[in-house]
């Protein structure tokens, strides 16, 4: 949650969610219940570097992607 | 005929692809010359290495160490009925050679680790990863970055594919830069367990041949920096950016990655979850007499009931380990319970659930494949 307490609408693989105005990645992943887990994360398609997600800021709008991993061959 | 030759059956072999100008017989040469080496000769493995055969590419390498198992065939379509049971490599250099006797097909009949990862990519100009598990992942992708070869990559589950390219050369993303660190084993389920639709490895696997060959040929862009995406239910492929970590351990600035590591070690394999005390268990010989006698225990099958259609054993009651817990009033408290699963691991977990629940529970060892095994050879195993 951000500090004044704004929510923006955004799209979590495909869903509609509410989080925190300028939260970060590393707070979303938290608030969607997939801290430490081993995901990867796009942000408008684009994924987002693992170092880069204490800076990296959701936008009212965005469509976020989490994606796991996959092992099968 | 020589690698820089093309004889007579070769012209007319190839000659649709010598029509094309960005191949022509200058592009052909080169997949004659390119060397490509298939991590595995599964359910990806096997259409690339049809595909990549019959372009005339070679030689082709295939790093396997499995035998062909029945529930190989709906979609590793390098083995035939008749394959069951032999080498992988064996079955696939029958099978391409037969298709394209001009290529030359070289097998490595062993498990891939740290010790001859490098020797063996050495040798090869595009590495495609077609393998089935985590640590070998890291292990190929590591490899190709510290020797710095393309990495073709693919994977899939159920009726989902990605693929990409992780090309060190061209300095792209690798692997690491998508997921830093494998899952915690045991979370993101492998086509053994949790199923993939047959015809999706062959969607995967010729993409990964189609970027092979482009590397080969130098033609055309890559997915260098993307990862495709594909769902097989809603027929949509989609891409997403890549994006390079300059923190990366393996092909960042400044690496701490700098020689292949224990990947055995690194994707926790072999570690249980919880420090495990032994269970209370049984054979399936055991078991087998139990059955004949008097039957005075509950059999629980943990298993999900998608399973049961395959196989299970008589007089089962059926309760999936994430709902026993739930469930626990369905099992009868006055008789002991055997409990069983696939291979036994989680006939473990819920021997444990039950024990603490205050029933006195045994687990199968091996589970009902052991049954099949050992008891019953008529028994449908998956």
């Amino acid at each position: 949650m951000s500090q004044d307490g704004c929510l923006v609408k955004i799209l979590v693989n495909g869903e509609p969610q509410e989080v925190g105005l300028n939260v970060s990645v590393d707070g979303l992943l938290v608030s969607l219940g997939y801290g430490g887990k081993a995901v990867a994360v796009a942000v408008n398609r684009d994924f987002v570097p693992r170092s880069s997600y204490p800076q990296t800021r959701i936008q009212e709008g965005d469509e976020i992607e989490i994606l796991a991993p996959m092992q099968g061959g | 005929m020589s690698q820089s030759e093309l004889g007579k059956k070769e012209l007319e072999r190839y000659s649709r692809h010598l029509l094309i100008p960005e191949v022509g017989r200058g592009g052909q040469l080169s997949l004659k010359d390119g060397k490509v080496l298939l991590i595995g000769a599964g359910g990806l493995g096997s259409p690339a290495a049809v595909y990549l055969a019959s372009a005339g590419v070679g030689p082709l390498g295939i790093v396997d160490f499995d035998r062909v198992e029945a529930s190989n065939l709906h979609r590793q379509i390098l083995h035939f009925d008749g394959d069951v049971g032999k080498k992988k490599t064996e079955s696939a250099r029958e099978t391409l050679t037969q298709l394209n006797p001009h290529v030359q097909v070289i097998t490595h009949d062993t498990r891939l680790h740290k010790e001859n990862a490098l020797s063996i990519l050495g040798d090869y100009d595009v590495i495609i990863d077609g393998t089935d598990n985590f640590p070998t992942r890291y292990l190929v992708n590591d490899a190709c970055v510290l020797l710095g070869k393309p990495n073709v990559y693919g994977s899939i589950f159920r009726f989902d594919g990605q693929a990409s390219v992780f090309d060190p050369r061209g300095d792209g993303p690798c692997y690491r830069c998508l997921y830093p660190e494998p899952p915690p084993p045991g979370v993101v389920p492998s086509c053994a367990e949790g199923g993939v639709l047959g015809v999706l490895p062959g969607i995967i696997g010729v993409i990964q041949a189609t970027e092979a060959i482009k590397i080969i040929l130098g033609k055309g862009d890559t997915l260098t920096g993307r990862l495709l995406l594909y769902n097989a239910l809603e027929m949509s492929f989609h891409e997403l950016k890549l994006r390079k970590d300059p923190h990366c351990p393996l092909c960042g600035t400044n690496p701490t990655v700098t020689e292949l590591i224990d990947y055995e070690g690194f994707c926790r394999i072999g570690e249980s979850e919880e420090p495990a005390e032994a269970v209370a268990s049984l054979t399936v010989v055991e078991l087998k007499e139990k059955m004949e006698g008097e039957r005075s225990f509950v059999l629980l099958d943990v298993r999900e009931s998608h399973e049961t259609e395959i196989c299970q054993l008589t007089g089962s009651v059926l309760i999936p380990l994430g709902q026993l817990a739930n469930r626990m009033d369905e099992v009868p408290r006055a008789t002991p319970v055997i409990a069983y699963c696939k291979k036994g691991i989680r006939g473990e977990k819920a021997v444990r659930l039950l024990n603490e629940a205050g029933f006195t529970a045994t687990n199968l060892e091996g589970g009902i494949i052991a049954w099949a095994e050992q008891i019953d050879p008529e028994m449908a195993r998956y």
